[in-house]
């Protein structure tokens, strides 16, 4: 089997490997959650409360005799979403008011100066706000989180805009007659996906953190929901008792957000030198 | 004497703060007629690639008229500017630079010839990209590449096929050799020469690249700082130039044979800056024959017969034509 | 001065060993660069000789690809050392004491005590290659200080001198100025002071002029030619540029993909060339095309400029035999099967052809074919 140049060279450092792998197997174990698990997730049993790792139940039980091993997969699936969809709607909103900001000299000074007010604001307090202002569900926190994480892609993209807006090729499809709308579209945004792409993979990883955080306060999804957040926030009072039932989680959290920061490094050196040579 | 196609008139660039603006084009007259190829040349600071841009609206005069048959581009509505656009091309210095490196050939010709509602349909488009590659040397199976699988002297031809595609009337040409190999421009040469003639171009060459403009150019243009120092038909301005500033640039430019004996005519100093151009004749602080009536008023461009303009005041000065030609 | 790592029986050297026995300022012997990337390996300069006589200047003349910037980079042991660099052959320089050193194989300390003192280079951005962020007198007295252990203001002053030597008014102001003040010719003379600053015995230039003006170009290349004559110092020129090439350089080296094609004295060079390359090359130039037609006698026939058909091919496909072979008019099956070697083609003069050994007559000019 042929392996594309590109992949070659992103995990030619082996701890993007590694980290590549680390986030497929977590992807792959949430995706087939009910195939690989035995268990029902919100199936308690009593009796079986606080047992430590068996062969029956790989990661123990937790309080209510729930199997871990199937709230963390299944809980994968919540957490993984929350944080696929705030990045997505981060790169989203923010690319738009990046690009507007970055291409029209008029739009840049008021649209900058909301994103640096938004900026000056901790992303965890700002976070807390907006989700008791919304009131607790997944969508808000995604809401909550998008407009968090808005900001940070907007500054980057309209950073990049100012760079790509003047390149030659820009002038020439001006050159050529083309208008104002479809240079954004066809020339500029093309070239400000390597930016998006790391942007992405880093606010990815700052959601699974982000949701954690949330959840763990209280503040984020409604308990019910088994996101690995609201697993720590709910069983941490035993957890002097039983540490498996909020180091599992814990794991699953820092894994997920190590290996997808450890790929977002890895794209990031894969496209800049690329991209000196292909431009 | 048919009407010029392009007139430009008093046109001046100025960038920065008014109170001490950066005269880029500073007060340019010349204009160009049909099926001519006019040289425009100078060094850094003479506003030839701004000249460039702003004959084709890429960049806003600060004052002053272009006029493509007759017609003041700088009243055009933006939408009168477009269907313009189709008749007044470019192409550009850097070939790695010029073509989005994320679109295919096909869609950067696509593209151009979308805009104007050229070949409308799949296969009309198709073909007429397939033909416009073949007429800068190139072939149909190129159209699916992209830029950064070609090297430069083919991504020029792209670029040419480009200007080409929504079929142009005048070609601004700027610095279009510079960035190549020497062996790759002579090719480049060819095909501008054979474009031009096929076609019947009219083209504006900037280049600073003497050789090159005394092949391919009717007229030259010489700017320095901003100004036109003079103006002359080609053959006439490398064996008897009239200005100082024309002498010394030929001078300056070495002659790829060891046995031409140059005359040395170094000038001495660094090209002043553009934000603070000395008075009356901005070159009389580099110019060997400068006097003192030199720094009074700006010398006008005078008509000196024959198509034959200069900028200078002095008329006696002698220029040593035993660097020309043989 | 005989060193005892000459050898006489090498075919580069033979001419050089064969007029008055100077040794070479610096000899270059079956210099290799190769690298060993992704894509494959890349052959950047293979079996590269050429040899600079002292107080002359020999210009490195390709285009693109040619190798001929890795070349100099190679010589100053300026390629970062990674495993992917594999380099090859034997670079003898003959320092100012008269000792013959091969810098190649150099250990780095020793290397270092060279660089900027004895070999000096040049390079064709003035503004990147000097620091924004030190004044001009700064960095000047920084080589000076290292080399030849002057205290700071003992070396600013140095550092002053060096200013007046290129020329540079006001330099005792200046020395306190930042390239970001200087215009590009300046920040050249800049570079070139620094160079000079430990009078070195061999100035490498990589394309100096390219990135000038061409008022500013003919002042820099008249104050080179100048501290050569003052200083004695040899100058390894690289460039594209045939007309600099034409009346700053003694000797000429052509590189094509890597590799000399030819090499002669400058004058023998453009009235003859031997290598087709060097042929097409210089025929494609409208200077050229002008002598030809006013020797034809066809003055303003603008007939069609000569070009070298087709490009170079990439590093990573070479072709089978002789580089040149796609693009070249006289191009034989035999030109397919091998790389010819360079061998010698007249007095100080070799090409790499099968075609210049085999005729006594030298393929002609090539015709421009409508």
């Amino acid at each position: 089997m042929k392996i594309p140049l590109t992949l070659k060279k992103l995990f030619r450092r082996r701890i993007v490997l590694a980290a590549g792998i680390c986030l497929l197997v977590v992807v792959l174990v949430a995706l087939l959650a009910n195939v690989i698990t035995g268990y029902d997730p919100n199936e308690t049993a009593v009796r079986e409360r606080l047992s430590v790792p068996t062969a029956s139940h790989l990661m123990g039980t937790d309080e209510l005799g729930r199997d871990l091993f199937a709230r963390i997969a299944f809980g994968g699936r919540y957490s993984l979403t929350i944080a696929a969809l705030t990045a997505f709607g981060a790169i989203v909103f923010g690319t738009l008011f990046g690009l507007l900001a970055g291409f029209f000299r008029r739009l840049d000074a008021p649209i900058m100066r909301v994103v640096d007010a938004m900026m000056s604001l901790p992303d965890i307090l700002l976070a807390i706000a907006l989700v008791a202002i919304l009131g607790p569900s997944m969508l808000n926190v995604v809401l909550a989180l998008v407009l968090v994480y808005s900001p940070r892609v907007a500054r980057v993209v309209r950073a990049s805009t100012l760079v790509v807006r003047e390149l030659l090729f820009v002038e020439a499809a001006r050159a050529v007659g083309v208008s104002t709308g479809r240079i954004l579209w066809r020339h500029i945004l093309p070239n400000l996906m390597s930016p998006i792409l790391v942007q992405a993979s880093f606010i990815f990883a700052y959601a699974i953190l982000a949701e954690a955080a949330l959840s763990f306060l209280g503040v984020g999804v409604p308990p019910e929901i088994p996101t690995w957040g609201t697993m720590v926030a709910g069983s941490q009072q035993y957890a002097h008792e039983a540490l498996w039932i909020v180091l599992f989680p814990g794991l699953a959290i820092i894994l997920t957000a190590l290996s997808l920061q450890l790929l977002g490094d890895g794209v990031r050196d894969l496209l800049d030198p690329r991209l000196k040579k292909s431009l | 004497m048919t009407a010029p196609l392009i007139e430009v008139k008093n046109l001046q660039r100025y960038f920065g703060a008014p109170a001490k603006p950066v005269r880029a084009v500073d007060d340019v007259s010349f204009t160009i007629q049909p099926g001519e190829t006019l040289g425009l040349v100078g060094e850094s600071g003479s506003g030839k690639s701004t000249i460039g841009r702003t004959l084709l609206r890429l960049i806003e005069s600060t004052s002053g008229q272009v006029l493509y048959r007759g017609e003041d581009l700088g009243a055009a509505s933006s939408r009168r500017m477009r269907t313009l656009r189709s008749k007044l091309q470019m192409i550009f210095q850097d070939p790695y630079a010029s073509l989005n490196p994320k679109m295919r050939v096909k869609d950067i010709l696509g593209e151009a010839l979308q805009v104007h509602g050229l070949a409308n349909g799949k296969a009309a488009r198709a073909q007429r990209i397939a033909e416009l590659l073949a007429l800068v040397g190139l072939r149909a199976e190129h159209a699916d590449r992209y830029p950064h699988e070609f090297s430069g002297g083919q991504r020029q031809r792209i670029g040419v096929a480009r200007a080409l595609a929504v079929e142009p009337e005048f070609i601004v040409a700027d610095e279009p050799l510079s960035a190549l190999d020497v062996s790759i421009q002579a090719q480049v040469v060819n095909l501008l020469c054979d474009l031009r003639d096929r076609l019947s171009l009219t083209m504006l060459f900037i280049s600073h690249d003497l050789d090159v403009v005394e092949y391919l150019c009717d007229r030259v243009v010489v700017l320095y700082l901003g100004r036109v120092m003079e103006v002359a038909p080609t053959a006439e301005l490398f064996a008897r130039p009239l200005h100082p500033y024309t002498q010394a640039l030929l001078a300056a430019s070495p002659k790829p044979d060891p046995e031409h004996k140059s005359e040395r005519v170094a000038l001495k100093g660094d090209i002043p800056s553009p934000m603070n151009p000395p008075s009356g004749c901005v070159f009389r602080t580099r110019c060997p024959h400068a006097i003192e009536a030199c720094a009074g008023a700006r010398p006008e461009l005078r008509d000196m017969g024959q198509g034959r303009f200069k900028a200078c005041i002095r008329d006696d000065i002698v220029i040593n034509t035993s660097l020309m030609a043989a | 001065m005989n060193s005892p790592i000459t050898s006489s029986n090498d075919p580069s050297t033979a001419d050089t060993a064969s007029t008055v026995s100077i040794t070479p300022r610096l000899d270059v012997r079956h210099l290799s660069t190769f690298f060993d990337t992704d894509e494959g390996l890349i052959r950047s300069v293979a079996d590269v000789s050429f040899s600079i006589r002292p107080g002359k200047t020999t210009a490195l003349v390709g285009e693109s690809g040619s190798g001929k910037s890795v070349t100099s980079l190679t010589l100053m042991r300026l390629l970062s050392r990674t495993a992917a660099t594999q380099v090859s052959g034997q670079a003898l320089f003959t320092n100012r004491a008269g000792e013959t050193l091969d810098l190649l194989a150099l250990p780095e300390p020793a290397m270092r005590r060279i660089r900027g003192n004895e070999i000096a280079m040049i390079f064709q951005e003035p503004m990147t290659s000097l620091n924004p962020v030190f004044t001009v007198g700064e960095q000047i007295a920084e080589s000076v200080r290292l080399h030849m252990g002057l205290d700071r203001s003992a070396a600013l002053a140095h550092a002053q001198r060096m200013l007046e030597l290129v020329e540079i008014p006001a330099a005792a102001q200046r020395l306190h100025e930042y390239p970001h003040q200087l215009s590009g010719g300046m920040r050249q003379r800049v570079m070139i002071a620094l160079a000079m600053a430990c009078n070195p015995t061999l100035l490498i230039a990589d394309e100096p002029t390219t990135a000038l003006d061409v008022t500013i170009q003919a002042q820099i290349l008249e104050l080179m030619r100048r501290l050569q004559a003052e200083t004695g110092m040899s100058i390894l020129f690289i460039t594209h540029n045939l007309g600099v090439v034409a009346h700053h350089a003694d000797d000429v080296a052509v590189m094509y993909a890597g590799r000399i094609v030819e090499s002669a004295p400058v004058r023998e060079l453009f009235a003859l060339p031997r290598h087709p390359y060097t042929q097409g090359l210089l025929a494609c130039l409208p200077a050229q095309q002008r002598k030809r037609e006013l020797a034809a006698g066809e003055v303003g026939a603008k007939r069609r400029l000569y070009a070298i058909r087709g490009q170079v091919s990439s590093p990573l496909a070479p072709p089978p035999g002789c580089a040149f072979e796609p693009r070249c008019d006289h191009a034989l099956a035999a030109c397919r099967e091998a790389m010819p070697a360079l061998e010698s083609a007249g007095p100080h003069r070799s090409a790499r052809c099968i075609l210049v050994r085999e005729t006594a007559t030298v393929p002609a000019l090539p015709v421009e074919t409508a």
